[in-house]
């Protein structure tokens, strides 16, 4: 059973976004990047399922610039076996994102696609339901654990009121939360034989998708700030200050 | 034009981020209709058709929505849309789980937790953990929309519309329900109330998690934690509040034993009034604090549920 891993090359989750002062966007020159955190959990459970005997090949791909490379690099670092490389510069939408990856799961067969709930950068948490769609496969989304039984996966999702589990015909597309494990760091040695598993370079012009964004940015503004507060010397000041002054309590 | 908002309920109870959601549909101009889809939802359709400002009540009754799963809950939508220009859902994972799938078979892109609606294609929501405002414009020909209700006011009662009754979802699915482990309690919802108390990592285990649930249960509020609390099992994990949890905007918010990480400040910033209790002077949370005090969570929290 083949498994494939759409990766995303992110601003680091460490690092605090800055609006540009043309408001056209977020500052990225000069920053950290790295791989969206949902997708090292989902190469995690991709590898896990390769040493437990369950995936047979594990495919990353990432969509992006000429270096979401080193993001692919990571992942075969990490234990996947080869990448395909989507490059565009382009900032493209989950929807366009999902056509293409819909385009690579009918040339690669893959029985399940694991995804990140969403990509810290742009929050849309769209990718991975607008794939199922697209296929018309069923969907685990915010899996907290993820089980093979036969031909159907059983999903524990992570929902507003606690734990709902789903059985799911394969294939199937899972999207991961925070609990479904812990990603490893890749080892030296792996980083370098990474070096040697193979990546395809492809173009979106490859798989015949439009890709013309839908929206169309008007401006990217700071949030409203929050005006600074003060500090209280003890516990029965605060409680005053909460009844007498914010009137909350 | 108009639009669809698609009710949030447990097949009992609506929930008031229905209301919100149709405060942001108002702003958008037009019509607006309300879907209930569920089991036994007679009760439901009922308190939606009391909504102010809504036209009519659209209900769709069958067991495959009982549990609202992604697949069922994609084709009750996507059948509906010829009727409809935009539609709109909170985004709870409920819908977080299938509007994608709509938007997807619709063909359009998807506008995630919107917080401002400018006009009917014009939207505000927030990216990179609500560190920027993405004012964007929509070109598709139908707008599939999250919102983020804590941005939103409640719409208020007072409307008497139509309940009409749908024909069934077309299966078979490809998914079926199993089971929920869902967490009781007889607290205010954390997303609905007024006052929310959340835990960190600071807490050490669920045991100390008591001495948060006591001064919550004084203080009539909702309890919530951080990434670092749920990951470390001290409560479950519908208590995240965060960028990848739930967000809250109650009039106040207490974080205790909590640094404020970016992720977390998502969340909750939007709160009224915000306290923060951290035994480091330093911990970025005072920098979005109304009221910080500086003190060991251990004696400082007992003495507060004392004091109130
Ligand atoms: C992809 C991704 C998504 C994430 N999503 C979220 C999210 O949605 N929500 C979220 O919260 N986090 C999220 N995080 C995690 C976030 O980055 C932080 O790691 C997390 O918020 C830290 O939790 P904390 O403040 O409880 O723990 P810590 O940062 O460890 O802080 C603990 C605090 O407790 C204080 N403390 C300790 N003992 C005491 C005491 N006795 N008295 C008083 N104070 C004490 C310490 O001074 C410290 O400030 C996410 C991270 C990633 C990578």
């Amino acid at each position: 059973m083949k498994v494939l891993v759409p990766v995303k090359r992110v601003l680091d989750y460490n690092v605090k976004a800055r609006v540009k002062s043309d408001q056209s966007g977020v500052d990225l020159s000069n920053v950290k990047m790295s791989m969206n955190p949902f997708d090292e959990i989902s190469v995690e459970e991709a590898v896990r399922m390769q040493e437990s005997g369950t995936a047979s090949e594990t495919i990353v791909v990432s969509i992006g610039p000429a270096r979401a490379r080193e993001t692919i690099r990571t992942a075969l670092a990490m234990g996947m076996d080869r990448g395909i490389h989507v490059q565009t510069d382009e900032d493209l939408e989950p929807l366009a994102v999902a056509k293409i990856l819909k385009a690579i799961v009918d040339a690669e067969g893959p029985e399940i696609v694991i995804l990140g709930k969403q990509a810290i950068d742009n929050d849309y948490g769209a990718t991975g339901p607008m794939l199922a769609a697209l296929l018309d496969w069923p969907q685990g989304t915010f899996a907290n654990t993820i089980e093979k039984n036969g031909a159907s996966l059983s999903v524990k999702r992570e929902v507003d009121g606690g734990l709902q589990t789903v059985k799911l015909e394969l294939p199937a597309v899972v999207t991961t939360d925070l609990r479904l494990n812990e990603p490893r760091y890749a080892s030296l040695p792996n980083i370098m034989r990474a070096k040697k598993k193979p990546i395809d370079a492809k173009t979106p012009g490859d798989y015949g998708v439009d890709t013309a964004p839908r929206l169309k940015v008007l401006k990217v503004t700071e949030p409203p700030a929050r005006k600074a507060g003060i500090k209280v010397e003890n516990v029965a000041m605060l409680v005053d200050k909460l009844k007498n002054e914010a009137g909350v309590i | 034009m108009a639009i669809l908002i698609i009710a949030e309920h447990d097949n009992t109870v609506l929930k008031d981020a229905t209301h919100k959601t149709v405060t942001a549909a108002k702003a958008m101009g037009g019509d607006i209709d309300v879907l209930v889809a569920g089991k036994d939802v007679e009760g439901v359709s009922a308190e939606a058709a009391k909504i102010e400002g809504v036209r009519k009540v659209v209900a769709c009754d069958h067991i495959s929505l009982k549990r609202q799963l992604a697949e069922s809950m994609e084709s009750v939508v996507v059948d509906l849309m010829d009727r409809y220009d935009a539609v709109l859902a909170p985004d709870t994972t409920t819908h977080t789980n299938y509007m994608p799938r709509v938007a997807a078979r619709l063909d359009v892109q998807q506008i995630s937790s919107v917080t401002g609606v400018e006009n009917a294609d014009t939207f505000v929501r927030p990216i990179y953990a609500g560190n920027a405002m993405a004012h964007v414009q929509s070109s598709d020909p139908k707008k599939v929309v999250t919102v983020r209700t804590t941005a939103f006011d409640t719409t208020g009662e007072g409307g008497d519309a139509d309940v009409e009754a749908i024909s069934d979802p077309s299966g078979p699915f490809k998914a079926e329900f199993v089971s929920e482990e869902l967490t009781e309690s007889d607290r205010p919802e954390l997303t609905d109330a007024n006052i929310v108390i959340s835990g960190g990592r600071g807490i050490g285990s669920s045991e100390n998690f008591a001495i948060i649930e006591a001064l919550a249960d004084k203080l009539g509020a909702a309890v919530g934690a951080s990434r670092a609390a749920v990951d470390a099992g001290y409560v479950p994990n519908d208590y995240q509040v965060g960028q990848t949890g739930k967000s809250v905007a109650p009039d106040l918010y207490i974080a205790i034993g909590i640094s404020g990480a970016i992720q977390h400040l998502a969340g909750m910033k939007d709160s009224r009034v915000i306290v923060a209790i951290n035994k480091d002077e330093d911990a970025p949370i005072f920098q979005i604090a109304d009221y910080g005090l500086v003190a060991d969570l251990f004696k400082a929290v007992p003495e507060f549920t004392e004091a109130v």
